[in-house]
């Protein structure tokens, strides 16, 4: 069966009809872009640190193989148990085996995008282990089986009556409570338990150190500390392009990500994992998932330099209009557009398409990946590769051809101008439905900027040549 | 030297005003300029549309044109974008090179290369808000980005504050895309006419009379989201501003 494209646009008008959510999405997020641009003021070596951390990152793809054996050696020496998965499917299946050993049955995790990607809840909930997030909008968006929406603020697209609903049906708390401190220390009752009697804890690794065999996990909530610390067994789902060579080289992440994601100098807690506690024990799954295979891909290779701080989500007006959730995707926003046709073509060859390439995504990125062009070159790639709506395709193939033929280009220009001012709205509008349905359609003139020419300039010019 | 006049197909059918007052202004500025006939289009959306191929014969139309002229300008700047980065459907000979590194959006050609310093016919004594589309101010940068921090400067804005009487009005959200964005304006329809709706009441409520650009495609679109959603709120290209229109 043939897969079906992501329709962002239905799911973005959807999403825009509900005034209430799409104001307050587009504030909420717009606000994260101005903190960002203070921060920016603040620091004058702005542009220099993300060239340098764009440096950083390519050398590091450049050189992933060499880097990733480096760490791998220096985890080990440290006493952490690496892993090496190359698709979600063998992630899985590594995690539930550390599981079984252990006989864990209960895991609390933190904020992971990489799982999402690995769909690993799915595959662990049927083999009787329950997985719990303990970051607070992830939790709401878990309890609410949906994705999350963004990749620092997950449930950004909902409202504290939203969450309240949700609170209600699984913590029988009030639900007309309107309080954010009030749902968030619902929250912290309910989870505390569930992370003090854990069997095992999972976190991400925001970044992964060569030199010293360690990672590093940010977070504002804490939760990824306790996920680590409290069961005794540690498990860290990482990509494989989070590498960076050397400790030194964290300065200018670290100064570079909270500023960009939310606009504060630093995350609360910024935890270099080293390896295991006394009598506990940590495992680090390094996944390739389909990285390698875009590190390959000429065009689009500098997206694995992301350092997922979501800047080009909070900048982008189209992500701020439509929401996360109407990309269908696990990554959503502009580093969604550029990376999740790499998971599947056709699925998501609409995304490249839901942008209009203003470019301010690229102007955000800290580590300065060329978000915009990358969009322009996937939609090149889709159109080669016939992952094009069909009457897409044939109008432009037919509009490329008129543009050719200057006469037949000019009939139909002037049959424009008489057909706007001639055909009945209604007609008009059915046609240019699209156009029209929220927006007037321009207005009829008397005559082409052409037409004007021939009369004005070049009568005169032969008349002058005649005389 | 001698000037090829591009007017874009939108500004051709639906605001020839904004060409003709392009073709008059560079003629006051006492240039020699030419309008070629037979153009049609730059190839721009359907090389947009990822349907690179489809734009070959435009673009070499558009070389067949406009490659005997020492400066190629146009009151358009996503269409100046689009030759001078993305022109590459066809073979790049050396005509090819010549037309991209010769073509200007008219402000840009005005500030840079004309060094315009005044417009003594021109007045607008009202207040207006500019618009600078994505490709004048990201690609093209004629004008100073927020993302970037850096010191503010704008061309745009250096050309129209030598017009007699005129104020700006500063929207709250200065370079959002206001989201024409080609045919994303069809495809993504409800999102793009909210981002025009948001866009055209930025501006209202920051007193402007009129939104002044230099990109038609953009006002076009602004327009018909102003009309439709009661926003009263005018128009007008920048070229018939400097050319000294008085409305
Ligand atoms: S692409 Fe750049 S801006 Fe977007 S999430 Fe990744 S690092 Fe941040």
């Amino acid at each position: 069966m043939k897969v079906k494209p992501v329709n962002h646009a239905k799911a973005a008008e959807e999403f825009i009809d509900d005034v209430a959510h799409e104001s307050f999405h587009d504030e909420r997020l717009w606000d994260l872009r101005q903190k960002r641009d203070e921060q920016m003021h603040i620091l004058p070596e702005w542009q220099e640190l993300r060239t340098r951390a764009s440096q950083i990152k390519e050398h590091t793809l450049a050189n992933l193989p060499e880097y990733l054996e480096q760490f791998e050696a220096n985890a080990k020496k440290n006493g952490i148990h690496v892993h090496w998965a190359a698709d979600g499917a063998e992630h899985n299946r590594i995690v539930g085996e550390i599981l079984e050993k252990h006989g864990a049955k209960s895991l609390i995790k933190s904020k992971s995008m990489v799982t999402e990607e690995c769909q690993m809840r799915e595959y662990l909930e049927p083999r009787g282990v329950t997985v719990t997030e303990t970051d607070l909008g992830e939790r709401i968006q878990q309890l609410d089986n949906q994705m999350p929406s963004h990749i620092v603020v997950p449930a950004v697209h909902k409202l504290i009556p939203d969450v309240a609903k949700i609170f209600a049906e699984h913590y029988h708390t009030d639900p007309n409570d309107n309080s954010a401190q009030s749902l968030a220390w619902q929250q912290r009752l309910a989870a505390r338990p569930v992370i003090l009697s854990a069997d095992a804890g999972m976190t991400g690794g925001n970044f992964v150190v060569a030199e010293t065999g360690s990672f590093v996990v940010c977070t504002n909530e804490g939760n990824a500390d306790l996920s680590a610390t409290v069961p005794g067994l540690h498990i860290a789902t990482i990509g494989i392009e989070r590498l960076v060579p050397r400790m030194a080289d964290m300065g200018v992440f670290i100064r570079l990500l909270s500023r960009s994601a939310l606009g504060s100098p630093i995350t609360q807690y910024t935890t270099h994992f080293r390896g295991p506690q006394k009598g506990s024990e940590m495992h680090v799954v390094l996944v390739d998932n389909g990285r390698s295979h875009r590190l390959g891909m000429q065009d689009f290779w500098t997206s694995l330099k992301c350092i997922r701080c979501g800047a080009c989500m909070n900048t982008c007006p189209v992500y701020r209009r439509s929401g996360g959730l109407s990309y269908g995707a696990v990554y959503s926003g502009p580093i969604g557009a550029i990376i999740d046709p790499t998971f599947n073509e056709r699925k998501y060859s609409t995304l490249p398409f839901a942008s209009t390439m203003n470019g301010s995504c690229t102007n955000v990125c800290p580590v300065k990946i060329n978000i915009h062009e990358q969009l322009y070159k996937w939609r090149r790639v889709l159109a080669e590769h016939h992952e094009l709506p069909f009457v897409k395709r044939e109008i432009m193939h037919m509009a490329g051809k008129l543009m050719g033929q200057p006469k037949l280009y000019r009939a139909a220009i002037n049959g424009t101008e008489v057909a706007l001012s001639t055909m009945p709205r209604f007609v008009l509008y059915n046609w240019l439905n699209p156009w029209g349905k929220h927006r007037e359609l321009p207005h009829p003139v008397k005559t082409t900027f052409n037409s004007w020419y021939k009369k004005n300039r070049l009568n005169k010019q032969k008349e002058g040549e005649k005389a | 030297m001698k000037i090829g006049l591009f007017i874009p197909c939108y500004i051709d059918a639906f605001y020839p005003n904004a060409g003709v007052a392009t073709l008059e202004l560079l003629e006051k500025l006492g240039q020699d300029v030419e309008y070629p006939m037979e153009q049609t289009c730059c190839g721009q959306p359907m090389a947009n549309s990822g349907c690179n191929r489809d734009a070959a014969s435009a673009e070499a139309l558009f070389v067949k044109l406009f490659a005997k002229y020492d400066a190629i300008v146009m009151p358009s700047g996503s269409c100046t974008h689009h030759v001078r980065d993305n022109f590459d459907a066809i073979p790049q000979t050396d005509e090819v090179r010549h037309v991209r590194e010769n073509t200007f959006e008219l402000v840009e050609f005005l500030h840079d290369v004309l060094k315009v310093d005044n417009f003594p016919w021109a007045e607008f004594p009202h207040k207006v808000g500019l618009h600078n589309s994505c490709g004048t101010l990201r690609a093209l940068r004629t004008a100073s980005m927020s993302e970037l921090g850096e010191p503010f400067f704008s061309k745009p804005m250096d050309l129209l504050s030598k017009v007699k009487g005129i104020s700006f009005a500063h929207p709250k959200r200065p370079d959002e895309c206001c989201g024409f964005g080609g045919t994303f304006s069809v495809t993504e329809e409800a999102v793009s006419a909210k981002m025009g709706v948001d866009k055209v009441t930025d501006h209202h409520n920051a007193g402007a009379e009129y939104i002044v650009s230099a990109d038609t495609s953009c006002m076009m679109h602004q327009q018909g989201c102003a009309e439709r959603a009661g926003v009263p709120i005018r128009f007008i290209h920048i070229a018939e501003i400097l050319n000294g229109a008085r409305e």
